[in-house]
């Protein structure tokens, strides 16, 4: 009787392959679909609103962003006749965005220099909480706050620079009513902006190149000096940048708008009186009472607001993007 | 045998006749201001405060002129205009802390929490009626936007950081231009797309949705953060035992990002849990309880805010107060909890 020897089974050789195993195609298909989620949804929002608004659209024509009018008449045969324009909206929204950026600009740089350069280590963890805090607040709190606390002091303040810049245009007013201006929604945006800036600024400043820094001491320079000489410069561009990522934020901003402005559909850049104008807020406040054409309005008005957000924010991290490359 | 050891030396501190003419100066100034504003018609807390900064900046730069010369007190002018940057922003965010809690806290009493307004108004008195049915209502929605958001932005993070395909640049840019939709757009959106194509009305889940557009961006630039943190040594080494990327990053790089994951899902909420204008669109505004997410309009502390506010009156706007004040703790509870487990996770 014999016994067989064992038959050494030896496993063939592994193919080598730079192929992903099963699993992990799997896996990649999962993740890349689900990254392209950001683009589907934003695709979306463009599509619909312009599907829901494109009667309105085809109607009004390039009048939708130049007419002031904003009015549904039916005469008496029962034939609607709408008349829709942004103009006065879109130069109200820019006007207490440009407001608020000329307060909140100087404030945030300030802010983010004394964070960077002055502030000793605790003081500096506080305020970076402090300011993060402020981002976190809903907006809904900025217009209850902006409507009982701030806008008592900010009459008297609006009527002080109507007593001494009176002469100026901008700072005359028709009618001595200095509550729900532009001005205080503005003032109102700008709180809402400064965290954004601040930290935006904050985090380009920290970028400066430590050799440029040093050098700049070496040739004893004061500590003024040096942030004039080399962190203004180098930061400049990411504070533009942080200043257009609050114009975004500024532009699509609704019910903290709403509830301290009186909106208006009249161009008015006196910025002191109690008449404005916001496209977000229109929408919210246009919405109750609209009927079918209106809701198409509406809609393209949101589009409007949507494509120009979509410019200012794709603009700004362009050139925040490219300041802080610089420094590397 | 004798050691000597280094003195520690601060030559660029303070000493204490510097410190004796800081204080010096402010105190000056300080006298200076509270003489001015009963001098002048000028009057008012903010009227003191920016009288002593003029002060404080003229007389400390006639004391730093004798030593520093112009150059000297430009420098000293600039540290003193940031730190007044700092204190304004400071100032407001005490302001709008102060306001909310000294005013909501009038408000607030049992039946506030445990009680929905279906047998009351918003113009009764005080003590009628409470905000329950907004709570639950907003926790509703909240979940909602997190089940949707929460797996979207991680994964959309995962693409950023470890496939890193030739998408990744647009993606991010795209994730970016997200975060700036402007919240009425997402409301509006929703409506269009939904409400006006399909049987569905408004209810928490539609609510859900347009929160959701708001939560993405936040969720998958801060998970995209804390994934980037993670050491490359880990992924290395995972892969080098042979492990596939799919085990890699389940087992090995995500525990390791799990509390900066969890920061991030809480900073999204935070971002989303007072937003009040796509809710105006989606979900409708309603007294009482409904459990049902998909059907009827659905109660939540922003709106009750919101109708508070544009009430008018005393004790319309005494509810707002205090509906914001809950909303508030809610969003601090959360914003201590995202810091405590982000400073924890960026130490290990």
């Amino acid at each position: 009787m014999s016994i067989d020897a064992p038959v050494k089974v030896t496993p063939p050789a592994r193919k080598i392959t730079t192929k992903p195993r099963v699993s992990d195609q799997i896996f990649r298909a999962i993740v890349t679909t689900f990254s392209f989620s950001a683009l589907l949804i934003l695709s979306l929002i463009a599509l619909f609103l312009l599907s829901k608004g494109f009667t309105t659209l085809k109607e009004q024509g390039f009048g939708f962003i130049t007419n002031f009018e904003w009015s549904v008449f039916v005469d008496e045969n029962g034939v609607e006749k709408a008349t829709f324009g942004l103009q006065a909206m879109l130069l109200g929204t820019l006007v207490i965005s440009i407001i608020a950026l000329v307060i909140a600009v100087p404030l945030s740089v300030l802010t983010a220099l004394f964070l960077t350069f002055y502030a000793p280590d605790r003081v500096k963890r506080i305020l970076v909480t402090i300011i993060d805090l402020m981002a976190a607040f809903p907006s809904i709190l900025y217009g209850l706050w902006g409507f009982f606390v701030l806008m008592p002091m900010a009459e008297y303040w609006a009527k002080l620079i109507h007593k001494w810049l009176g002469w100026i245009y901008i700072f005359d007013v028709p009618d001595p009513i200095y509550t729900r201006s532009p001005f205080i929604a503005g003032l109102v945006l700008s709180v809402m902006i400064i965290p954004i800036i601040t930290s935006v600024s904050r985090e380009v400043f920290s970028q400066t190149p430590l050799d440029r820094i040093q050098a700049a001491y070496a040739l004893g320079a004061t500590k003024w000096g040096m942030i004039r000489a080399v962190v203004l410069p180098f930061g400049a561009g990411g504070v533009v940048g942080g200043s257009m990522l609050g114009l975004g934020r500024a532009f699509g901003e609704t019910v903290a708008v709403f509830s301290v402005l009186n909106i208006v559909f009249r161009t008015n850049f006196q910025i002191l009186f109690t008449q404005g104008g916001n496209v977000a807020s229109m929408i919210i406040q246009k919405w109750g009472e609209a009927g079918p054409s209106e809701v198409s309005a509406l809609m393209a008005a949101g589009l409007v607001l949507f494509i120009l957000t979509l410019l200012v924010n794709f603009l700004a991290n362009y050139v925040v993007t490219k300041t802080v490359k610089s420094g590397r | 045998m004798t050691t000597s050891t280094v003195q520690k030396m601060r030559p660029w501190a303070a000493t204490p006749k510097d410190r004796f003419i800081t204080g010096l100066s402010v105190f000056i100034s300080a006298a200076l201001s509270v003489l001015i504003v009963a001098a002048t018609p000028m009057k008012g807390k903010l009227a003191y405060f920016g009288l002593f900064f003029l002060a404080w900046f003229i007389v400390d730069s006639i004391f730093v002129a004798r030593r520093g010369g112009a150059k000297g007190v430009r420098d000293g002018l600039a540290a003193k205009v940031t730190l007044l940057g700092g204190i304004i922003v400071c100032m407001v965010v005490f302001s709008i802390l102060w306001a909310t809690i000294s005013r909501g806290l009038k408000g607030l009493n049992l039946e506030f929490f445990t009680s929905n307004m279906r047998n009351a108004s918003l113009f009764d008195p005080i003590g009628k009626g409470g905000i329950l049915h907004a709570i639950l209502g907003t926790l509703m929605l909240i979940t909602i936007a997190v089940v949707i958001s929460v797996p979207m932005g991680i994964l959309t993070a995962l693409y950023l950081t470890e496939i890193k395909g030739k998408a990744a640049p647009l993606i991010q840019f795209l994730v970016q231009a997200m975060s700036g939709v402007p919240s009425v757009v997402a409301g509006l959106f929703i409506y269009a797309a939904i409400i006006l194509n399909t049987p569905l009305r408004s209810s928490a889940f539609l609510g859900g949705l347009a929160l959701t557009i708001l939560m993405v961006p936040t969720v998958t630039r801060t998970a995209q953060e804390v994934l980037n943190l993670v050491p490359r040594d880990l992924r290395e080494a995972g892969l080098a035992m042979g492990a596939t990327q799919w085990k890699t990053v389940a087992l090995v790089v995500v525990p390791a990002a799990r509390s900066g994951l969890i920061t991030a899902t809480i900073l999204g909420v935070a971002r989303i849990a007072g937003e009040t204008a796509p809710l105006l669109f989606t979900v409708g505004v309603f007294d009482s309880y409904n459990f049902n997410p998909f059907k009827g309009d659905q109660g939540t502390i922003p709106t009750v805010v919101w109708r508070g506010l544009l009430g008018g009156t005393p004790e319309s706007i005494q509810r707002a107060w205090s509906a914001i004040l809950v909303l508030l703790i809610v969003v601090l509870i959360m914003f201590v909890a995202a810091r405590t487990l982000g400073s924890r996770s960026s130490k290990n």
